[in-house]
Order: C-alpha cells, then structure tokens, then sequence
C-alpha cells in the first residue's frame, strides 16, 4: 500500500523527456517541472469525515499503449452503445488509455470556430488558447498535492472551446477509455464557453478492466463566459480497483449559466468534489449530481458553490444511495460572499440507506457573509418509507421490485437531465446492476 | 372466470396495542356492491388497510379468505396479485417514478414473467381508461402522485383500479375531497368495473357517492363491527337522520370513538 509520505517516481529529466514526446510548448514543460516539485512537497487533500491515508493515489503505470480506431463499429459493444445516435451523433471524442484514438466534428462546427480535440493536440495547435485557461481561474494547481500531481504527470485531456456567439444545440461528447490494469489516468479537460455562447457537453468515463491497482486523478475546468450557457453532463464509471481523485471546477461570468447533471457511479474508492464560482452578477448554477455506494466502498463528495456577484442564484441537488457496507460521506457548502447581495442559495441533500451495515452522513453548510440574501438548505440520511413500499407492493409489485422503482426515482433527477440517450440508458443501466 | 369471493370472518384488528376493529364479518362476491358507512373514527379505515396488509395494524383475531385462499397469511404484493384491490385515502407519493412506469410494472408484476403486456397494448389501454376519467394526457409522464392535488390522486386510484382489473376493490373513502364533478367522473369509473367478475366494497362516511354508485347491500359500522345492514334504502334513512337516530335505536353511547387514519 502506498503511503503519504512514499515519494514519487518521477524526476525533471523524466518530465522533460515525456512532455518532449508529446511536442508540448516549453511553457507547459517548465510548469510540469514546477508541479512536480511542489507535489513532493505540498500535502494530501483533507476531505472531511473521510481517512484517505493508504489510498493509492501515486502508484500506477504513466505510460500506456493506446490504439486508435478506424470505424465506431470496431469499438466494443459498451462503448458503442454510450455514443449519440442520429441527430446526437457526430461530434465525439474517444481519449483512449490518454491517447486520441477517434475523433469527429462536424463541419457546421468547424466553420464557426469550435475546438474539440484532446489536451495533446490542442497543445500543438492552439497553445495561447490553452494557456489561458489551464489552471487559470478555475483550477489552482497548488491547492494540494493531487491537483500538482495532475500538473506534473497529465497523460490525457480534452479542450473544448466555443467561440463568442456561437450556439450549439446538438450534445459534444467524450468517452475517456481505459483498459489497463494499472493505468494512471491524469486528465485534465477544459470546457470554455466564450460569451453569449451556449453549449451541452456530455462525458464518460469508463475503465473495464478489473484486476489490477488503477489511479484516476481528474481535473476539469469549466469557464462559463458572460451571458453564456453550459449545460455539463457526466457519468463516471471506473471499476472497483480504480482509486478515483476528480475536482471538477468551474467559474461563471455574468448571467453565465452553468448546469451541472452528474452519475457518480465509481465501484472504487473515490475523492470528489465539484465547484462553482458564480463571479459575475446574474450568474446561475443548477448542479444536480447521484451517486451508489456499494460493496466496501468509501466516498467522500464536496459539492461547493461560492457566490461573488449580485443577484446570483444558485440550485443544488445531492441524492445517495448507500448499499452493503459503503460508507459515503456528502458535504455540501454554499456560501454566498460579501457583496453579493439579492442572491439566492439552496441546496438539497438526501441520502438513501438500503442496508443495515452502510454509513451515509450528509453535512449541509452555508456560509453566508452578506445579509440582503435567500438561502435554505435541507439534508436527509434514512431508509426507504415503509408506507411507500407498502403503497407500491398493495398493486402488486414485489417488495424487491418496489425498492428497485424507489431507488430510479431517486436517482432520476440526473437521468433524466442527461442529453444523450445512450448515456441516459446506460446510467439507467448502471443503478439497475448495481440495486440488484 | 369464476365468480370472486372475499369472506371476513370475526374479524380483529389493533393498532399500537389498541383494539380498533372488534369482530366484524362479510362476505363479498363478484357482482356485488357493498357499502360500509359510519361515522368518523368507528375502524372502516382500519379496516380496508388491515386486509391490505398494512404494515402497522395488527391483526389479532379472526379469519379471512379470499377465492378460499387464507388472506392473512399472504404479503401485501401477494394479495394484490390474487386480486384484491385498495383505492387508498392517502396515496403515497414516489419521486421520479412516473405514473406510466408504475402502471406498467404493476401490471406485468401480475401477468408474470415471460407474459408482459405488449408496450402498445399498454399504451392502448391507458389511453382508454385516462380519457374516460377525464384524466389528461401529460398525466401518464407525472411522478407518481407527486405534486398531485386531492382531486388527482383520487382520480388515479381509480385509473390504476382500471387499468389493473383486481377481483375485488375495496375503496376507501374515495369521495372524501371530491367536488360533485370529480365524484361523478369516479362513480363513472367504478360503475364500468361492474361484471360477475368484479366485486366492490365502498366505505364512506356519506351518502352521497351512492347516489351515484349503486350498493346492493348498506352495513352500518359503529365501534369496530357492523350494527346494522340493509338495502340502498338504509343509507338514504341515514341521510336523512344521521347517525344519531340509528345509535339511539341500537342503544350506542358515542364516548368510546376513536379518530384514526390510515
């Protein structure tokens, strides 16, 4: 087992001839040698309620073979199945073990300026753009020594950059594959919607292979611009023996629009937390993220929203259900600044026990430094209502199937907010195999 | 199909200790349509919910059988999947379940595996069933019961008691809360139930709903068992004298009454 004090394998000659491989700007290289100092020396994340000392968050395999796919159809049934059909096909990334291994966009798209491509290409093509939003306003690379770690050692990642003005309606998705038995996922995706833009991205992350000791360490940003619209779906599904660190941030700018719709479905031991910075006045956020925690699972979820501007408004929706003998910790803060006054925060947790030897704990805060404001927060741990199931099995449904149809309907707030269908079925999918 | 039978027989049931229904007997077939009037708190609720099998009354003496099968031993579901039907005073609300799905899972719970009801026929039949309720069409995709006014949630009872087709519905206190609209458009739902097939007990606290659902057959309850039974002429003698003219005839002191809510 890895420990906090275990240094890392990697030195500055390594770095410099990794980043050289891959044709990275020098600016990027000087800041994965500085990364990597500052991740020997700067500590863990502390995540509240949860002891996170003996997870393996520096042991894995950085340098992965990855292969690259001719024809969708070449693909494994699973996959297939996650990717948009018809009118929702057509723009797609497949990030294979790290590496681009399909990529589509339409020409409409292309025309009016869109980047979709991997963080690696997008280096190469359009560095000054990059620069200015990687570990800029949403992300601090020393925040701890993960999100250094991440700066060091990123082996993947996305950009996507909408440029002003430009609306798209169809959904941009990306698949992050990996099939590894000890891959080391360092992702880092940015996700920017220039000003009166609007867009819907839609990501997955899937890792299928199950014997071995795999590391996820994610970081995404997400720059919502003045005025613009994002509506940010994402499944995560890595197997049981992938340790998962992911810090999704993001800032909004003035009557930006940032809507977060989250499966948090891991099998493994994961640190989450998800951010939003409502900087610019008018800004609003929805989040509405669900989780499983099963097996001998440990979780820990920071969902953070920090109003700065006036008259911003922000919506959060945690719903868990805890399984077995997981043990699943949910920390939901809302803090609303001096000086945004007329804003409005609420947040909602709920957590749902279906066994005697699980752990939920749901922590509502709000911290509130500003008086001309709304906020409210409620938070729930309990088991299923014994006059629901009573109500539902009186038509003759058995008790199994009646927990069954609660536990969807928990979780349907994110299902159903997903834009794609093949993601929403395989959520769907995914909560049905894991109540089962 | 053969003709359903519910047969009470003696019937006993407690509430946290307390004895609410005090040896009450019926028998009900198909074809048939009882009432069971009373004033508030005398144990009809209790009643309809213990033989649903409520979890949180107790059954401490007595006998059931439906189709000759002992009901008392079966679960909830099982129940159900005889035949036995409750249109419930407080229907529960599920979030994120929609009224479709669950109708859908209801129905296949009792057709079984392998036999599932084909998605159109499904379709078919609920459109059917909402347009002669009057029900509109987004109501199929609302969550169960959810955000659904008084009116609504009765009116839904009585879709799912349509669209499952049970052998013998017990409906408890359906009017209450129902505008003469409403009760009218219910009345019309239960009343294309009617066959040999279907057998109904009504409990309600006036006369009113049976002025529109015929009753083959009134029975007064007070103090957890039946005082009284009669023909639909009994109701209308009730109607018009109250409670209070039927308990001096029988001698019944009104102190002993308990208020109790399923």
């Amino acid at each position: 087992m890895a420990t906090e004090t275990k240094g890392l394998h990697y030195d500055a000659s390594y770095i410099e001839k990794f980043s050289s491989s891959r044709g990275e700007p020098a600016w990027f290289t000087e800041m994965r040698k500085q990364a990597l100092a500052l991740a020997e020396e700067l500590p863990l994340p502390q995540p509240e309620k949860t002891r996170i000392i003996g997870w393996n968050f520096t042991e894995f395999e950085h340098e992965l073979e990855s292969k690259a796919v001719d024809s969708l159809n070449d693909l494994p049934e699973y996959i297939h199945r996650l990717i948009g059909k018809e009118e929702q096909a057509g723009n797609l990334l497949l990030i294979h073990n790290g590496r681009l291994a399909y990529q589509s966009l339409s020409d409409d798209l292309k025309s009016k300026g869109v980047i979709f491509t991997d963080l690696e290409t997008a280096l190469r093509e359009h560095g000054d753009l990059v620069k200015k939003y990687y570990f800029a306003k949403a992300a601090k690379l020393d925040a701890n020594k993960l999100t250094a770690l991440n700066a060091a050692l990123v082996n993947s990642g996305l950009f996507l950059y909408v440029p002003k003005n430009v609306e798209i309606e169809v959904p941009l998705q990306t698949v992050f594959w990996q099939d590894h038995p000890d891959a080391g996922l360092i992702n880092h995706v940015i996700v920017v919607a220039d000003d009166n833009s609007s867009i819907t991205y839609v990501e997955n992350y899937l890792s299928t292979e199950h014997e071995g000791s795999q590391v996820a360490n994610i970081i995404t940003e997400v720059y919502v611009g003045d005025n613009a619209t994002v509506r940010f779906g994402g499944v995560d599904q890595f197997t049981k023996d992938v340790t998962t660190y992911i810090n999704r941030r993001s800032y909004v700018g003035a009557n930006g629009r940032l809507e977060w719709a989250l499966g948090q479905m891991n099998d493994g031991n994961t640190l989450s937390e998800t951010f939003t910075s409502l900087v610019g006045d008018g800004g609003v956020t929805d989040m509405k993220a669900v989780s499983i925690g099963h097996g001998e699972q440990r979780q820990n979820f920071e969902n953070r929203i920090h109003h700065f501007g006036r008259n911003t408004e922000s919506d959060m929706l945690i719903h868990g259900v805890q399984l077995d003998k997981a043990q699943s910790i949910f920390n939901a803060i809302t803090k609303i600044e001096h000086g945004a006054s007329k804003s409005d925060g609420e947040q909602t947790q709920r957590v749902l026990m279906l066994s005697e030897g699980a752990r939920g704990d749901a922590n509502p805060i709000l911290l509130i430094d500003e008086n001309d404001v709304i906020a409210g927060h409620a938070a729930s741990v309990g088991r299923i209502d014994p006059i629901q199931l009573y109500y539902l099995m009186s038509r003759g449904i058995s008790r199994k199937d009646a927990e069954r149809l609660i536990v969807h309907g928990f979780l349907n707030p994110v299902v159903s907010q997903l834009p794609i269908e093949g993601v929403k079925d395989q959520l769907t999918e995914v909560i049905e195999g894991k109540v089962k | 199909m053969a003709q359903p039978t519910l047969k009470i027989e003696d019937l006993h049931v407690s509430i946290e200790g307390k004895e609410i229904v005090k040896g009450f007997s019926l028998e009900i077939k198909g074809g048939e349509i009882h009432a069971v009037m009373g004033p508030n708190g005398t144990g009809k609720s209790t009643l309809a919910s213990a033989l649903m099998g409520h979890p949180k009354y107790e059954i401490t003496g007595g006998k059931v059988t439906f189709d000759g099968q002992d009901l008392l031993e079966m679960e909830v579901d099982e129940r159900a999947r005889a035949g036995l039907f409750l249109a419930m005073q407080y229907p529960s609300e599920i979030s994120g379940v929609t009224n479709a799905d669950f109708l859908r899972t209801a129905i296949n719970a009792r057709r079984g595996e392998g036999n599932e009801i084909p998605v159109m026929q499904f379709i078919k039949k609920l459109d059917e069933k909402m347009k002669l309720l009057d029900i509109d069409e987004e109501f199929a995709n609302r969550y169960l019961n959810e955000g659904f006014s008084g009116g609504e949630k009765k009116r839904n009872e009585i879709l799912q008691l349509m669209m499952l087709e049970p052998k013998i519905a017990i409906l408890d206190e359906i009017d209450s809360g129902l505008d003469i609209d409403a009760l009218k458009i219910v009345a019309k739902g239960v009343n294309a139930m009617r066959s040999p097939e279907f057998g109904c007990l009504i409990i309600t606290h006036y006369q009113r709903l049976l002025n529109y659902i015929k009753p083959d057959k009134v029975h007064v309850m007070m103090k957890g068992r039946i005082v009284k039974s009669g023909g639909p002429e009994l109701a209308e003698r009730l109607e018009a004298e109250g409670y209070d003219g039927l308990k001096k005839e029988l001698g019944i002191e009104d102190d002993e009454v308990v208020e109790q809510e399923a």
